[in-house]
């Protein structure tokens, strides 16, 4: 038995887009068909019948495969073909060319409510909805009472789903779709619904379906909260065509970095500002100019600016995002112990220290800028720098990359204590924190 | 947002360890050597009906005949009155207009029992059609969601319409006891009358509802064509209106002909049906099923495109 849920060997889909034809308008009517048909024909013949409508590809030749029990995201920006792959792997639309393999019951969770009528009850919709996805009467009978609870709507099990509250149509509508259990379950942006609380259920249960029940999920979202703590691989689709494959971090990283070269040193373009950045650079304690760090490297951030007249409170401030977009912490030059006035008009260089120790391994990027607090920005440059923090077992840091295991690299000192009495034990813990690394 | 320490130390989470390495390339497992449960290839041309996939899916078909009866009459005063008043309202306008005013002849039978049973199997058949055509459309956010076949949405009206068909029955038997017309053996025939419009009316609601997945204009055609049909089958008059047997044979290609015309035999006992025409129309009833399911299934793997 092999270990594949899924696969999908060159898979591509085209539509046609129609232009539209001497003033005939774009949408078909029986008539038109009819009346364009002989000049159709007649186009056809000569050959340029091609010139009406033109072939937009919209998945290009795409192949990967889905292991089971692993759960894999599929992001990219709108119109990449995401929704496409999805129709496609649920038989909702055929591909053009290209194969999909799938071993096991596969099931979709689609748009919550899909199929759901207003006119009948909770309880009817229950069990359309049940049978649209896919399960049997007795199956949606056996868990009637399961999804019932789940969606907390007893009391209105006989109401007609249009007097519902928004609520508890969309919880009604998740509790069903999530009892579904297929092998091979397929998600559409099925978090883009509800309040903050509902879509953290959401989230829960379909954590213990990808962790718990160890189910192939395949997952389609804009939500990177959502991939990275769903998915351990991804895919990034841009323009149809997989533009990256693999580890969720690496792939959520390309897609929000826009996987620009990471480059140690820049120089800025120059912009018509009062206060302009020029440079931004990142060193190793060793001096060198690099993108790599190890946990435990403290790094040196250094910049240029010019300022072309005095301007009163004007900040640098520099930021250290994540590669999910979320921003480590900030740091404004008022830190700087003794303070840095950097208020007079002329030329700066400045340099800040960035422990180590701090950062977790994985993808981060730098944003750098010119403010007066809460005022004016003069210059503001975003995800200028890019670096990557390197796990190394040298660092002590036996954990993984990504968030999964916090945000901070936490330089816990452990040690054994000798006694259980409290009172010595205190002594010992101020023993350990005197104790020098 | 929290979430439970067992995700972390699932051995998905370890994969992501990986991070530091370069992303592996993309590469296609050699082929399993299980057979995969699904399939998707491109097809084209001519499908087959899956016939099997459609009977898997039987529940699904009996949700939707179900959601189909409920739905319908849903929030109205009179509620499932609508389906015994408006046979019977349209029965008695056109035995006003035909039988009293344009004294058309009726076989000898009373013209308000003529007529209502021809409506029976008439408004099956047409009801069926009209219902179905608009159906995928109707039904579009279920189409471009998920996938079942979508044969099931026209045909879930061929079974739900048989509602208002018993209801039709149930008052032509008043009609019979009315008029004194003692009811025979004949009656037995019914169930097989009802098989072949079924099959003639679900093909026409196939042609029609995959066709106005495309081109709306059926939503518009469909009534004035079900119209003009209802008026070129001897639904107000009978058919020995026609008097050569061949012209009766080639009217007979008109599939209703031989539906309205069995019904009239089950139940009147008084009809110009003959083998010829039975025949016929069981052979047009099943060109129209067949060709109908088969344009379906050719067209259906667009639907959710261009819905």
């Amino acid at each position: 038995m092999s270990d594949v849920a899924l696969s999908a060997e060159n898979l591509s889909k085209s539509f046609r887009i129609a232009h539209q034809r001497d003033g005939l308008p774009g949408y078909k009517t029986l008539h038109d068909e009819l009346v364009t048909l002989p000049r159709r024909l007649l186009a056809r013949l000569k050959g340029n019948g091609r010139s009406i409508s033109e072939t937009f590809w919209a998945l290009k030749d795409v192949s990967f495969d889905v292991k089971k029990g692993e759960a894999l995201g599929i992001i990219g920006s709108n119109g990449a073909g995401k929704s496409t792959l999805l129709k496609i792997l649920n038989r909702i639309t055929e591909p053009t060319t290209g194969a999909v393999d799938i071993y096991g019951r596969a099931g979709a969770l689609l748009e919550v409510g899909t199929g759901f009528h207003p006119e009948l009850t909770g309880r009817e919709n229950i069990f359309l909805n049940g049978a649209i996805l896919g399960m049997t009467r007795a199956e949606i009978k056996r868990k009637f009472d399961e999804i019932v609870a789940f969606a907390e709507i007893e009391k209105f099990l006989d109401t007609p789903v249009k007097r519902y509250s928004s609520g508890m149509y969309v919880r009604l509508a998740f509790a069903v779709a999530a009892h579904l259990d297929p092998e091979i379950l397929l998600i559409d942006e099925v978090l883009a619904v509800g309040d903050a609380e509902f879509q953290k259920k959401c989230l829960e249960k379909m954590e213990n379906v990808v962790t718990k029940e160890g189910r192939t999920v395949i997952f389609v979202s804009h939500d990177m909260d959502a991939v990275c703590h769903l998915c351990s691989r991804c895919l990034l689709l841009q323009h149809g065509e997989i533009a990256k494959i693999g580890p969720t971090g690496d792939v959520v990283a390309a897609y929000l970095g826009g996987e620009q070269e990471q480059v140690p040193e820049i120089d800025f373009a120059p912009i018509d500002s009062d206060a302009t950045l020029s440079f931004a650079g990142l060193y190793n304690p060793q001096g060198q100019a690099t993108t790599s760090f190890s946990a435990t490297d403290a790094i040196l951030l250094k910049c240029s600016f010019a300022l072309r007249r005095q301007i009163e409170g004007l900040q640098l401030s520099f930021s250290v995002f994540n590669f999910k977009g979320d921003r480590i912490f900030y740091s404004p030059i008022s830190m700087a112990k003794p303070a840095i006035l950097v208020e007079a008009a002329g030329q700066y260089h400045i340099a800040a220290l960035i422990p180590g120790c701090l950062l977790l391994p994985g993808r981060y990027s730098i944003s750098l800028g010119l403010h007066t607090p809460k005022t004016k920005l003069y210059d503001l440059r975003k995800q200028a720098l890019g670096f990557r923090i390197i796990a190394s077992v040298l660092d002590r840091y036996d954990g993984f990359a990504g968030d999964e295991l916090g945000q901070i690299f936490a330089d816990v000192k452990w040690s054994r204590t000798d006694e259980h009495n409290r009172r010595s034990s205190r002594r010992s813990d101020a023993a350990i924190l005197t104790t020098p690394r | 947002m929290s979430f439970s320490t067992l995700a972390l130390v699932s051995p998905e989470s370890s994969s992501a360890v990986a991070l530091a390495e370069p992303p592996p390339p993309i590469t296609v497992a050699a082929r399993p050597s299980s057979t995969p449960t699904l399939r998707i290839r491109p097809t084209k041309g001519w499908a087959s009906l899956n016939l099997r996939e459609l009977w898997s899916y039987r529940d699904l078909l009996w949700i939707l005949v179900e959601r189909n009866i409920k739905v319908i009459y849903k929030q109205t005063a009179l509620g499932m009155g609508w389906v015994a008043l408006q046979p019977l309202i349209a029965a008695i306008i056109l035995a006003v207009v035909f039988g009293r005013v344009a004294k058309l002849p009726s076989d000898g039978v009373p013209y308000l029992l003529f007529v209502f049973c021809g409506l029976t199997a008439w408004r099956y058949f047409s009801e069926t059609a009209q219902r179905s055509n608009s159906s995928l459309v109707n039904n579009a956010q279920l189409v471009s969601k998920v996938y079942f076949p979508r044969m099931l949405i026209p045909l879930s009206h061929t079974f739900s319409t048989l509602v208002d068909f018993t209801v039709m029955l149930i008052m032509l038997f008043v009609f019979m006891a009315v008029y004194r017309v003692p009811p025979t053996l004949r009656l037995a025939a019914i169930p097989g009358f009802l098989f072949l419009t079924a099959m003639g009316a679900t093909g026409i609601a196939l042609w029609f509802s995959a066709l106005s997945v495309k081109y709306r204009d059926c939503n518009y055609a469909l009534p004035w064509f079900l119209q003009i049909w209802m008026y070129a089958s001897p639904v107000v008059y009978p058919t020995s209106m026609i008097v050569s047997p061949r012209w009766q044979s080639l009217f007979a290609l008109n599939p209703v002909v031989g539906l309205v015309e069995g019904f009239r035999w089950s139940v009147l006992g008084r009809s110009a049906l003959n083998p010829t025409i039975f025949w016929i129309t069981v052979a047009m009833s099943l060109l129209i099923l067949f060709s109908g399911a088969f344009f379906f299934r050719r067209v259906e793997r667009d639907f959710a495109d261009i819905i």
